[in-house]
């Protein structure tokens, strides 16, 4: 007879290791938290996610998972602590205060521009909130559904200051670094054709890779996004000795973005924003936020929820504005923390002022 | 189940067992059909499940499918191509695009790693010690550091290294090396000669295939009746060449042929890398010929050079060339690689550029991978055929 | 008349000190003829020309204790270890957190026991310690890699990176592959018409396509195979896209191993009565098996090679996150990015070169047992 042992023993232990690692229901340890959710259970909760019904979703897991990019200062970039920094993060914090009223309940997942959209139909991420341009085939045929802007930005190139240019169109027959999968190759495309001039594309996958090749002198001229040229001067050896040139030849609205066919959850990123906007204007921020609870201001008590709880039809907290400015700040606040005149990236408003001070920022009535 | 599973392990020992179905089962042709039906079936269940998520979930995304897009224009420009592109043209004609690079970097890459293994494996059995040594050393180092890595190293180490285009590095005749690629003149025709010149060329080299063949002409004979011929003509012709020389203007250099950096660092990272597996198999192939053959050789009075021309190869062909076939394919399917470094190869230019702009997935990638797969089958076809020739030269050993 | 005869041999002279040690020994490798000579002088003159300054470069003028990049940036600064030094933890372990890199390394530390114990010449229940090593193993591994059983706090995937990133894709895809590619060898063996031209399309389609493009695949395309809602994170995408491609390679070298076993042996099982699995488990596998072992060995170090590739699926393995480092403005210098790929590049030789002499050292004991 053989000896059996061995079999019993393996088959026990397999068997043993099987349920207990991928078993629903399985003991779980107890360092475990809400923050910290299996991914068995999130699969679980993912096809609820894919059919709407996003914000229950959410709710059960207890965080939020945001899409962003793989580390653009100003917009979203881990800091020094690993910490992540920048607009579209504090989107998605404000899109967590409204919800769970603490900013923190977030998980961010960094994406590169190929994999973003992917990642959303999938169910990978709740929002999308990764410096995306709002264009009508990502609207319909990429089935995303876009719930504002956040960011107008435009396409601008940036070139080595001894180079002595100080227009795009004296650019002719130069080389232009660009990343590949984005509107800024078409749009540079676009641009060089309609103004006759001959150039060359050396497209990357990765920025870090244009960034390193424009720097080793691979070509003439960068182009991305007027913001992510100023982000991205900052990692050049001699950010000094690089301009960016005056014209802006496409027009980027940046948004977060969220699947079709969940209407509730858009109507909650779309009024995440709007709030933030709608404070600055009224001059609620998050400092004077408490106070403000006391304004006779009818526009601002709806706001704060202090009468009518507009969160309710949203189908979150009243308060649910009041968290967004106390935790993460009206639309003002977080332009200057970011991107502003006082960051290293050092952006005027321009576009991205308040429709009242001539830019484009217009929250809708929260009303 | 179990039971089941246990009469057909002990069917074939022996056990009797009355069910006619465990019959069935003890005869190993039924069993056997029995068995690839359910494979089959299970085959088909998977590519069916496959199939119907996939629809389901291009539908729920609404993302578009079928080839139509390849008729839309591409927007995008492509910076090396050998035909003509431009961002108006389609999809379709920027998918070729792609293929031809491909097939240039690979066929290119291919000439080069052979010329490089060849010549390093001989030098690996060198009786210089020197030579041996440092053979060795290039293939060891070389063989066991990943592609990527060694290409990375190529593209942006060395570029960096390189001049501006305004020093740029050159050793005259029109040459030019500078961070921007190498820049070499281009001969220009007059208006129909070229035409002749091709046929004269293809006539004289098959005359000295004949020659070679026939009258087992050798060397420089048969250089002489594949080369003459069509410099006559061009005499003739009263030497209707002319250079079109590279001259830097504004940004850059204008005329000439230019060969970006991102195709030099991809075929020099490529043929180096392959040249070196190329080496050990070349290594291998002549260590197979036996001792006798050389000392026979020797014995006869043959110079060295002649030997390994005469002897050693042609016998070590045999043990080189299936080896061979698989780096080659390797070489090609590495290519790929190129998405590293914005070389514009298929996978460059469409499975990630033009994917990101249609967003169909599924049409492209299956290109894609069709034409990979179709040049592994048209290489292996043409080196099993080149093998088979090899060995039919084999005598009276069976 | 004396007659001197010489009634003793005269003692060997010594050879000519031209033809013994080291001149000797110089004539004959380096200088034996014209053409010699000159292949020795240009060979001497590359090495001269290549090797001082590279040692100049990376050892002389090399920064090895440096803060930041300020000393690398300077002038006539050579290689910036100190640059390496400084991200070492990151390289090997990528922003696994700092204090829970007891795993990987528990991991690592039992992975390699179990599969000394496997290579063992006559260890007991070998059998069952190889399926410990294919089955349980990689469970447990990612139990205690992952986190949330066992009591321990969860690391997710995407922070895992470095060195062991791509051990654990290289390890995981030759552990999924092994099975896979004998059962493909297997097919592809076959009698039975469907199952071998099954096995031979499934074969020839992963070793005809490129990796990077069934990289694409994985982590474009897999998501939309799946039924509605399943997600596999990246990693587990790209592990599944390596080990499918790997499986085909491995059928491919199992199959050598097969024609190997000399037919009397299929034979001699058949006349026992064995079925066709009990044949394949206890004759013919066990020695196809040892004769492969080098093949396996030679396409772990392939794949281990081309774990680099899932860098550009974005995620960060050894040269991925050595490459992401290169920006930060800490460190940026000349010779940042030559450092880190020098440095990756030895790290990837020493593996790859050291598996490759047990790959020749298994072959050499293989076909000593042969001759026996």
């Amino acid at each position: 007879m053989r000896n059996q042992a061995p079999a019993l023993i393996f088959g026990i232990v397999f068997g043993a290791l099987l349920v207990y690692l991928f078993l629903p229901g399985a003991p779980s340890g107890p360092a475990r938290d809400a923050q910290e959710l299996s991914k068995a259970e999130q699969e679980n909760l993912a096809p609820e996610a894919a059919r709407g019904g996003t914000l229950r979703v959410v709710r059960e897991r207890g965080e939020l998972l945001c899409g962003v990019s793989q580390g653009l200062p100003g917009f979203s970039n881990p800091d020094d602590e690993g910490d992540w920094r920048g607009i579209d993060v504090d989107v998605c914090r404000a899109m967590a205060a409204a919800i769970f009223g603490d900013a923190s309940k977030v998980r961010y997942r960094a994406l590169s521009a190929k994999e973003r959209f992917t990642a959303l139909q999938a169910g990978e991420i709740d929002v999308l909130s990764r410096n995306t341009t709002w264009t009508l085939t990502r609207d319909t045929v990429l089935g995303l559904d876009f719930a504002g802007v956040t960011y107008y930005d435009g396409q601008s190139f940036m070139v080595r200051r001894d180079l002595k240019v100080s227009s795009v169109l004296e650019l002719d027959q130069a080389t232009i670094c660009a990343n590949t999968g984005t509107t800024t190759e078409l749009n540079a495309a676009d641009y060089f054709r309609t103004h006759g001039l001959e150039f060359e594309m050396v497209v990357f996958e990765k920025t870090d890779e244009v960034i390193a090749a424009y720097d080793a002198g691979r070509c003439e001229a960068y182009t991305t996004d007027a913001s992510g040229l100023y982000a991205e001067r900052l990692k050049l050896k001699n950010p000094d000795e690089h301009i960016i040139l005056p014209e802006v030849i496409s027009k980027e609205p940046l948004g977060p973005a969220v699947r079709q066919g969940d209407d509730r959850w858009a109507d909650i990123v779309r009024w995440t924003l709007y709030a933030m906007i709608e404070a600055e204007e009224l001059g609620v921020n998050s400092a004077n936020a408490e106070q403000m609870k006391k304004s006779d201001n009818p526009s601002i008590r709806r706001l704060l929820g202090v009468e009518n709880s507009y969160g309710q039809n949203l189908g979150l907290r009243g308060d649910w504005a009041f968290q967004i400015i106390t935790q993460v700040g009206n639309y003002g606040e977080i332009f200057e923390r970011n991107v502003g005149k006082n960051t290293p990236l050092g952006i005027p408003r321009g576009l991205n002022a308040l429709w009242t001070n001539g830019g484009l920022m217009y929250a809708m009535p929260v009303r | 189940m179990g039971s089941m599973i246990k009469s057909w392990l002990s069917g074939a020992i022996g056990l009797s067992d009355d069910n006619a179905l465990a019959r069935g089962f003890q005869d190993p042709r039924i069993r056997g059909w029995i068995m690839q039906a359910a494979v089959l079936l299970l085959a088909a269940l998977g590519i069916f499940e496959l199939v119907q998520n996939t629809v389901l979930n291009l539908q729920k995304a609404n993302i578009a499918s079928g080839f139509g897009f390849l008729e839309n224009p591409a927007g995008f420009a492509i910076n090396f191509s050998l035909i003509d592109y431009s961002a108006q043209s389609d999809f379709l004609r920027a998918f070729f695009v792609g293929v031809l690079n491909t097939l240039l970097v690979a066929v290119l890459g291919i000439l080069l790693a052979t010329l490089i293994g060849f010549s390093v494996g001989i030098a690996r059995l060198s009786p210089n010690w020197l030579v041996a040594r440092l053979a060795g050393f290039f293939i060891e180092t070389l063989r066991n550091i990943p592609l990527l890595l060694q290409l990375f190293f190529w593209y942006f180490v060395v570029l960096q290294l390189l001049p501006s285009q305004a020093e740029s590095l050159t050793p005259g005749g029109g040459i030019f090396l500078n961070n921007r690629g190498l820049f070499v003149p281009r001969i220009l025709w007059e208006a129909g000669t070229f035409a002749p010149f091709c046929v004269a060329l293809f006539a004289s080299l098959v005359l000295g295939f004949f020659a070679r063949k026939r009258f087992a002409f050798e060397g420089w004979k048969v250089l002489g009746i594949a080369v003459l011929p069509p410099l006559l003509l061009l005499l003739v012709l009263g030497w209707p060449l002319s250079l079109d020389m590279p001259v830097l203007e504004g940004f850059g250099f204008q005329g000439g042929i230019s060969l970006i950096p991102e195709f030099i660092a991809l075929l020099l990272a490529l043929s180096i890398y392959t040249g070196a597996f190329v080496a050990e198999n070349v290594r291998s192939g002549v260590q197979a010929v036996p001792k006798g053959q050389v000392e026979a050789a020797k014995a006869l009075g043959l110079p060295s050079g002649l030997i390994m021309r005469k002897i050693i190869l042609p016998q070590a062909m045999r043990v080189i060339v299936p080896p061979l076939t698989s780096q080659y394919l390797n070489l090609t399917k590495n290519s790929s690689l190129a998405v590293a470094i914005a070389y514009p190869d298929l996978v460059l230019v469409f499975a990630n550029t033009a994917l990101s702009q249609v967003g169909q997935a599924v049409e492209i990638i299956a290109m894609t991978m069709a034409v990979y797969l179709l040049i592994s089958l048209g290489t292996s076809l043409f080196m099993n055929w080149y093998n088979a020739r090899l060995a039919l030269k084999e005598r009276g050993t069976a | 008349m004396e007659t001197y005869v010489k009634t003793r041999r005269h003692p060997a002279l010594p050879a000519p000190s031209r033809q013994t040690g080291l001149i000797g020994w110089m004539r004959r490798n380096l200088f034996s003829s014209a053409g010699n000579t000159i292949t020795t002088l240009v060979c001497a003159a590359i090495i001269a020309l290549t090797v001082p300054p590279f040692f100049n470069w990376a050892v002389l003028d090399a920064v090895w204790y440096a803060s930041d990049g300020s000393l690398c940036r300077a002038e006539g600064a050579g290689a910036c270890w100190a640059f390496v030094e400084a991200k070492f933890g990151q390289f090997i372990y990528g922003r696994y957190p700092a204090e829970e890199i007891w795993r990987p390394n528990l991991i690592l530390l039992l992975f390699f026991l179990n599969l000394a114990a496997v290579l063992t010449p006559r260890m007991p229940y070998k059998g069952w310690l190889a399926a410990t090593l294919l089955f349980i193993f990689p469970m447990f591994a990612w139990g205690v890699l992952h986190g949330g059983k066992f009591g321990l706090s969860v690391v997710e995937t995407s922070d895992w990176g470095g060195l062991l990133l791509t051990l654990v894709i290289a390890l995981s895809g030759i552990l999924a592959s092994l099975p896979l590619g004998i059962l493909l060898a297997l097919g592809r063996r076959s009698k039975l018409p469907v199952i071998r031209t099954l096995s031979v399309l499934f074969i020839e389609f992963w070793r005809g396509v490129p990796l990077v493009t069934v990289l694409f695949m994985a982590s474009v395309m897999l998501p939309l195979f799946l039924p509605e809602g399943v997600t596999f994170d990246l990693l587990l995408r790209a592990i599944i896209g390596v080990a499918l491609f790997a499986s085909a390679y491995m059928a491919e070298v199992v199959r050598g191993g097969l024609q190997a076993v000399p037919s009397g042996q299929y034979e001699a099982a058949k006349a026992l009565g064995l079925s066709y699995w009990q044949m394949m488990g206890l004759i013919v596998l066990p020695q196809a098996l040892r004769v492969v072992i080098p093949g396996i060995v030679n396409t772990f170090i392939g794949l281990f090679k081309d774990t680099t590739l899932v860098l550009i699926i974005g995620l960060f393995d050894f040269l991925g996150i050595i490459r992401a480092n290169f920006t930060d403005a800490n460190w940026a210098s000349p010779n940042t990015a030559a450092t880190g790929y020098v440095f990756a590049a030895f790290v990837f030789w020493m593996f790859c070169f050291a598996m490759s002499r047990y790959s020749l050292y298994m072959e050499k004991q293989l076909s000593q047992g042969e001759r026996r």
